[in-house]
């Protein structure tokens, strides 16, 4: 660091510690250590000053103070980003929601909830089960991350089927402006006038402003939730089985398939009974009232045992259930056990496409010498490969992220996306250049300089500079040309 | 069913040489909402931009073009015994007339919105001709897609004034086995409290409104779910359901008839009624609230505001000035920019939605 960047950094500080608590204006390398990063601990980098602001007025003055310098601003909850989407800016701000963490209100008639940003998702459910409500989007994160970041990520989660991302389930936001403006966007009704700059705003990764307040909303906890697991000897059966069942006419409240790789992982972990033989595993979970749990579940199991699946077995108690989901929600953890380090990739695909996609996966992963476990939204297409590597031997995280970076490409050209609902980040910014043209980018751009037009919120992230893709691009382009050559060859 | 990409591409990219203003047009059957449109701009049709492009029924994605019909789209889906479950208004003449384009920029959902979502959360993706005639692609085909801004949920409420969209894709879903109405006489104040109660019970309920004195319910889903709720709950089964939900998504139903203008308030669903004396028809479980009455748009703001929600004049009266909630400046100077980037001369739908966009 430079002697003048020093300075500028030491009258920044002193600046904010005019008003807000000196000791929540953090300048020293130690105390800024655990903001390097957010989930995706392999992209790293110290911000200049962590800020933790107690009230609305504070972050106010923050954004004032930032803009008017040109500091650039990364808003963080609690980092459980898997895009380094919170990862600091070496010369800005991180601006932390951990001190907003009030549940303001909830309305148990109305069925809405007030919310400060840096309440924890899972809170929410926790706080409202009292009027037999819940919050619907439940990111497998849900213990920790917050609505700030679910809002700023559009965060999904097992029940996104049937129940919507995090934007089917806001009213409304308060957001800080790039200028330290506060505005209300959205309201209590259920649709507002103009343009939708909710939707716009939600999933917008912190580029466009700060959330402060969050207004959702809650639905009913349904009478019985029951789950279904069955067996398939292939995943083209697995997603025939996914397929039928939806055709049926019946929309799970989650659905949700592993491959052979994951039920073992999960199933060494903590013993949920899965199939250890089978090549496919479906979660099948049905909600509702009593009636309707009980016709679906007949109408699901008969689907499941018409495409010969290999085994069912249907939850009969809350503990049943809760073990049978167990395996799933740890599967991360789990595969954690079996790798030292994995890497989790977020593409999503038209379901038709999956026996393919896996397919060319299992080929990938031999070609880069890198197992790789599936767990997989079944239900709305989003896949979530995990590479596994050992990121103490060099080189292997960039074959890993290599690997990855052909995954999602993969997933555009079967008519999918990078991301399902982790965002992009720093993390899939070239891939961004697969999924839109330079056209499509600009328009992106243009955008974001509708709200911030000198660029001071979270930069670096989301879309990238022109340039930037068409050197991506070229490079890319030449490797393809490579690959196909050398495939030719061999 | 026709690809008129070219010719609107055209279209666009003369009136932008020839600063020419451009009136967007599906189905006509929405022109009386908005403001009164630009009398100098040519119009840009959308009507013979139609068909659909892709149907995956086991995906439940649907992707159309823009001008094609409510009664083509929702004709393709029942085959496969799916629907369009945000039930958009088929306006027009016979219910014939309204495209998908149109039902999107207006942002129009119906009875079941609170329960399914509106057309703006169904929406995936979609393409567009912007301002400079560019034919861009924004979200996708797939359930999730969080790859840049959600430019797609954002022409939701615009009235074509960022762009012209030319392809939609949807989500649908399966069309409910069974439903039910059930009806019984109800005080205005009570059933709005009734129909949030309601609202609150994991019950497969998929409408709730009040006219005339009376509270409505509509119960969809399961066979056996739906027959053991209308048992519990209290109420008359009401046998003409399935008309009078259908006349009310459309406007169709006699409280929308005659020249009076109405009111549109969309509000905090438990909101106490405001002290506003005339006809009223409550849906949305009290989260959508038609009035009908001459007043101004200044008069009923602050009955809005106070409801936790907003007021726009959806039909008839003075449309010369503004019909939409005020917006505060922060939120005018953000629109006016978005427009500029999608629209940077200003072709589309001018002052259609406010008279500064
Ligand atoms: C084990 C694990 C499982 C996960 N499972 C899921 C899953 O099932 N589904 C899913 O969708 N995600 C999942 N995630 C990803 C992650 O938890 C979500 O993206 C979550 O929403 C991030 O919330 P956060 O509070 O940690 O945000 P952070 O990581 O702190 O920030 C995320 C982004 O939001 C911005 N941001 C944060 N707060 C604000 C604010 N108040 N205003 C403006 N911008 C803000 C940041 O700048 C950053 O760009 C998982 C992560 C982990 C580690």
């Amino acid at each position: 660091m430079t002697s003048e960047s020093r300075s500028s950094k030491q009258q920044l500080a002193d600046e904010f510690r005019s008003f807000i608590d000196p000791q929540f204006v953090i300048s020293d390398e130690e105390t800024l250590k655990p903001y390097e990063c957010d989930g995706l601990a392999m992209y790293r980098e110290m911000p200049m000053l962590v800020v933790l602001p107690e009230t609305v007025e504070q972050v106010q003055r923050v954004m004032r103070i930032c803009h008017e310098k040109g500091v650039p601003v990364v808003a963080r909850g609690a980092g459980t980003g898997l895009c380094a989407g919170a990862m600091p800016h070496k010369e800005g701000v991180v601006l932390s929601l951990a001190k907003f963490n009030r549940i303001l209100d909830i309305d148990p008639v109305a069925r809405t909830a007030r919310l400060q940003p840096g309440v924890r998702n899972l809170a929410i459910s926790e706080e409202a089960a009292q009027y037999g409500l819940y919050y619907g989007p439940d990111p497998s994160s849900q213990i920790a991350c917050t609505i700030g970041g679910n809002v700023a990520e559009n965060s999904g989660g097992v029940h996104c089927l049937k129940y919507g991302l995090t934007v089917h389930n806001l009213l409304k936001v308060e957001v800080i402006t790039v200028e330290g403006e506060r505005v209300t966007v959205g309201s209590d009704g259920l649709d507002a006038c103009g343009m939708d700059l909710l939707a716009l705003l939600t999933g917008s990764e912190g580029l466009l402003g700060v959330v402060t307040e969050v207004t959702v909303k809650l639905l009913p906890t349904p009478e019985v939730a029951r789950v279904i697991m069955a067996g398939f000897d292939s995943i083209e059966k697995a997603g025939d089985a996914v397929g039928a069942v939806i055709s049926h006419g019946i929309i799970p409240g989650g659905l949700e398939m592993m491959d052979g790789h994951a039920i073992i992982a999960a199933d060494d972990f903590c013993q949920a009974g899965y199939p250890r033989d089978a090549k496919a595993l479906l979660l099948c979970e049905v909600d509702g009232t009593e009636e309707e749990v009980d016709e679906h579940i007949a109408e699901a199991e008969a689907v499941f045992r018409k495409l010969s699946a290999t085994s069912i077995r249907t939850s009969t108690s809350e503990e049943e259930r809760a073990l049978l989901w167990k395996g799933r929600k740890s599967a991360f953890p789990a595969v954690g056990r079996i790798s030292p380090d994995y890497y989790c990739m977020d593409g999503t695909i038209p379901r038709r496409h999956l026996a393919r996609v896996l397919l060319e996966m299992e080929k990938m992963s031999d070609e880069f010498g890198l197992r790789v476990a599936n767990v997989f939204h079944a239900g709305d297409g989003n896949l979530h490969p995990l590479i596994l590597f050992d990121a103490n031997v060099p080189g292997e995280f960039e074959k890993a992220e290599a690997f990855g970076s052909r995954i999602l490409e993969l997933c555009v050209e079967v008519g999918g996306c990078i991301t399902g609902e982790h965002g992009v980040g720093v993390e899939k910014i070239r891939q961004m250049a697969v999924q839109f043209d330079d056209r499509e980018l600009a328009q992106f751009h243009s955008v974001k300089v509708a709200f911030d037009p000198k660029g001071i919120l979270n930069p670096g992230k989301g879309v990238p500079t022109l340039k930037f893709c068409q050197e991506y691009r070229s490079i890319e382009h030449k490797q393809h040309k490579h690959e196909q050559a050398g495939a030719e060859h061999g | 069913m026709a690809d008129q990409i070219q010719s609107l591409q055209e279209q666009v990219l003369k009136a932008r040489a020839e600063r020419q203003t451009l009136n967007i047009v599906g189905g006509g059957t929405k022109s009386f909402m908005g403001r009164t449109p630009d009398n100098d701009a040519a119009t840009l049709s959308l009507a013979e931009h139609t068909g659909v492009v892709e149907y995956h029924p086991v995906e439940l994605v649907l992707t159309v073009r823009a001008g094609t019909t409510l009664s083509e789209i929702e004709a393709v889906l029942a085959e496969e015994g799916q629907c369009l479950h945000f039930e958009p208004p088929r306006l027009g003449e016979n219910g014939e007339g309204a495209t998908i384009g149109g039902t999107l920029a207006c942002n129009l959902s119906g009875p079941a919105r609170p329960w399914s979502g509106s057309v703006r959360d169904q929406v995936l993706g979609l393409r567009l001709l912007n301002g400079q005639g560019e034919h861009l692609r924004f979200g996708g085909q797939v359930m999730k897609n969080v790859a840049g801004y959600d430019v797609s949920r954002l022409q939701a409420g615009a009235m074509g004034t960022l762009g012209v969209m030319t392809e939609i894709s949807l989500k649908v879903m399966p069309k409910p086995a069974t439903t039910a109405t059930l009806v019984q006489e109800m005080p205005l104040d009570s059933a709005i409290d009734y129909m949030n109660r309601r609202a609150g019970e994991p019950k497969p309920l998929t409408g709730a409104c009040w006219f005339d004195g009376k509270v409505y319910l509509r119960l969809a889903g399961a066979r056996s779910a739906v027959e053991a709720t209308a048992e519990q709950w209290e109420g008359e089964v009401f046998e003409g359901g399935d008309a009078l939900w259908q006349q009310i998504r459309d406007l169709q139903h006699e409280f929308f008839a005659g020249d009076d203008p109405f009111w549109r308030f969309s509000v905090k669903s438990s909101a106490i009624m405001p002290s506003l004396d005339g006809p009223w028809l409550v849906d949305w479980a009290g989260a959508q609230r038609w009035y009908r009455g001459q007043a101004t748009l200044r008069d009923l703001e602050p009955l809005a505001l106070e409801a936790g929600g907003q007021v726009s004049l959806f039909r008839g009266g003075d449309r010369t000035g503004e019909v939409m909630l005020s917006q505060p400046e922060a939120l005018k100077a953000i629109q006016r920019r978005i427009k500029q980037s999608f629209d940077p001369d200003g072709l589309f739908n001018p002052g259609r939605l406010y008279s500064w966009l």
